[in-house]
């Protein structure tokens, strides 16, 4: 049985989020074969629309209005509901990004459903979309269906691999004009504090830290690191317990839970809860000079060694490697 | 103030999972206050201190979740509320923010707090969804709290960004890790935990009936994730073994 079925698209920084376009490939799934519609919410955000189309989206509903630059839970949940109301899909896919996460339950209560959050991958079961998600921070899994109301997700970046871009599809844009009042949230300051710009959860490749790094200073080559692959730095909760760090960085069962293309492990001994966070990447690095840290047992590769000898000489070869690449 | 912390119990972080008869396998787990609502119940402890009031710690569980919020009592924590879930034979989400709102509801509330997301199931939905059925704001992921004349100025995490929030109460807030550092129980505070008040509730307390919490989503399998072969330890010297890394990494693992 086919669904009409609509995506949250999220935009930060000017730009669509990848888990946008991941959201739409899901979101053909849960539709097999039913219309797939995609909800754009911002102020002058119409440009980025045909992107939307490009990853496969039949047609585009835009929502423009000053109140929803910035997300607030009111504006957004405000706005979403009227396009909901008028598009009556009976699947919504979302990111599960703090926007996703935010937003997500409060629309789901409104719509009288459920909300099965966090996916990492979906199935069709007969006539139903089963949705496969981590428990515990991936210790285990769970797959879930809905037994009441639409199909309501939020997808985990990185995970569900968009379409292929086809820059030749095109399809409807509307607008939609959405009545926006009483917003009891105000947005006073917003201090960007992201590192270099890349997002933990969203970054291909992620260069951690551990308690081994020793203090603030000792993160800087893990830095240099993760800048020569585009990635983003990461930590143990060890390293931010010892203050080396913010805790933003810390990943593990508490702390943020990532599945990066390629993972750095650098001096982490690999506790339980970190392992929780971080075991689920496709390709782990490990350095440590303990060869019997439990980090071992998970790497893909490890070295055993000095960080601070190991991680400048790595820098480096890569560096040669990629200019090799670049201009081949 | 009229404080309120929704809490969960959970496994201890430090836990392997297993799975027997399909379900996992709860014999024999430590369990702990889900580590972000221990944030909460600390955030709580201090608002109190500074403006006087109660502070009350509601959850959902069985009979052994009285443990959880003895400590939440013995940390600092004036009356605790069990809602039992034994008559139900499933819940979800829906089901749990449900009962938590149902009992708020009958409270006078300035403040409800809770952890950003439980260590176990993961969703981060529940409280979103309490303040909903509330129809109160929310301020999610908090690593900063102050109230003052009916106010609350908020500093929320935004996937490594800063956001400073303003908002009326009452406000649901979920904690992030950074807020605070949870305090440990003291020894007078456990005596005196024994003392305090814990009320159970169960459905007819509330006025409900399992109609009106049955789950919406249900679980098809629990599963574990297939073992990771065991890795390649590199020899050599340092050099080498770099060397050797990178060519794995581009021509093997195909990641670079």
């Amino acid at each position: 049985m086919s669904k009409k079925v609509l995506i949250v698209s999220e935009v930060r920084d000017g730009q669509l989020r990848n888990v946008s376009f991941e959201a739409i490939s899901a979101g053909k799934a849960v539709a097999n074969g039913g219309e797939v519609i995609g909800a754009i919410l911002g102020e002058d955000i119409n440009h980025l629309a045909n992107s939307l189309l490009h990853y496969g989206v039949d047609r585009v509903v835009a929502v423009n209005h000053a109140d929803l630059k910035s997300y607030t839970t009111d504006a957004y949940q405000q706005a979403l509901l009227q396009v909901i109301d008028s598009e009556s899909p009976e699947g919504i896919i979302i990111g599960h990004t703090a926007l996703g996460k935010d937003l997500s339950p409060r629309i789901a209560l409104k719509l009288n459903s459920g909300l099965i959050s966090d996916a990492v991958a979906l199935e069709q079961d007969g006539e139903d979309v089963v949705f496969i998600r981590p428990i515990f921070s991936g210790k285990a899994f769970e797959k879930k269906k809905v037994k009441e109301g639409i199909v309501f997700a939020t997808i985990r970046p990185n995970n569900i691999a968009p379409l292929e871009k086809d820059e030749t599809r095109t399809g409807e844009i509307t607008n939609i004009t959405v009545d926006i009042r009483d917003l009891r949230t105000v947005i006073k300051d917003v201090v960007r504090k992201a590192t270099g710009g890349v997002d933990l959860s969203e970054a291909k490749v992620i260069v951690s830290g551990g308690r081994g790094v020793k203090n603030k200073e000792g993160f800087k080559p893990l830095q240099e690191l993760a800048d020569v692959l585009g990635g983003a730095v990461g930590a143990s909760r060890g390293a931010c317990d010892a203050d080396y760090c913010d805790y933003s960085l810390q990943i593990g069962q508490t702390g943020k839970v990532v599945t990066p293309d390629l993972y750095f492990a650098v001096g982490i001994s690999g506790a339980i809860q970190h392992l929780a966070g971080m075991s689920n990447s496709k390709v782990i690095v490990a350095i440590n000079k303990d060869p019997e840290a439990p980090i071992f047992e998970v790497a893909d590769y490890g070295i055993v060694g000095d960080l601070f000898e190991i991680v400048p000489i790595l820098t480096e070869e890569l560096k040669n490697v990629l200019n090799v690449k670049e201009t081949v | 103030m009229n404080i309120f912390v929704i809490m969960k119990r959970t496994f201890d972080t430090e836990e392997k999972i297993t799975i027997s008869n399909g379900q996992i396998d709860e014999g024999g787990a430590e369990y702990i206050i889900n580590p972000y609502d221990e944030y909460a119940i600390e955030e709580a402890i201090v608002l109190r201190e500074k403006h006087g009031g109660e502070v009350t710690v509601v959850t959902v569980g069985d009979r052994e979740a009285e443990k959880e919020l003895r400590t939440a009592l013995a940390m600092g924590a004036d009356k605790a509320v069990l809602i039992e879930n034994e008559d139900l034979d499933e819940l979800d989400q829906f089901t749990v923010a449900t009962l938590l709102a149902t009992y708020l509801k009958k409270q006078e509330v300035d403040i409800i707090l809770g952890g950003n997301v439980a260590v176990d199931g993961g969703s981060g939905q529940v409280g979103p969804s309490v303040a909903e059925i509330l129809g109160i704001p929310q301020v999610t992921t908090v690593t900063n709290l102050e109230v003052s004349d009916g106010k609350a100025t908020i500093v929320r995490d935004v996937e490594g960004d800063e956001e400073t929030i303003e908002v009326s109460l009452p406000v649901l807030v979920t904690a992030q890790q950074g807020l605070n550092e949870p305090r440990y129980p003291s020894l007078p505070g456990i005596m005196k935990a024994k003392k305090k008040p814990l009320e159970t509730l169960d459905l007819d307390d509330l006025d409900l009936d399992e109609d009106d919490v049955l789950v919406k989503i249900e679980t098809v399998e629990v599963f574990l994730p297939a073992a990771k072969q065991a890795g390649k330890v590199l020899k050599g010297d340092v050099l080498s073994q770099v060397k050797e890394l990178v060519s794995l990494l581009n021509s093997e693992a195909k990641v670079i």
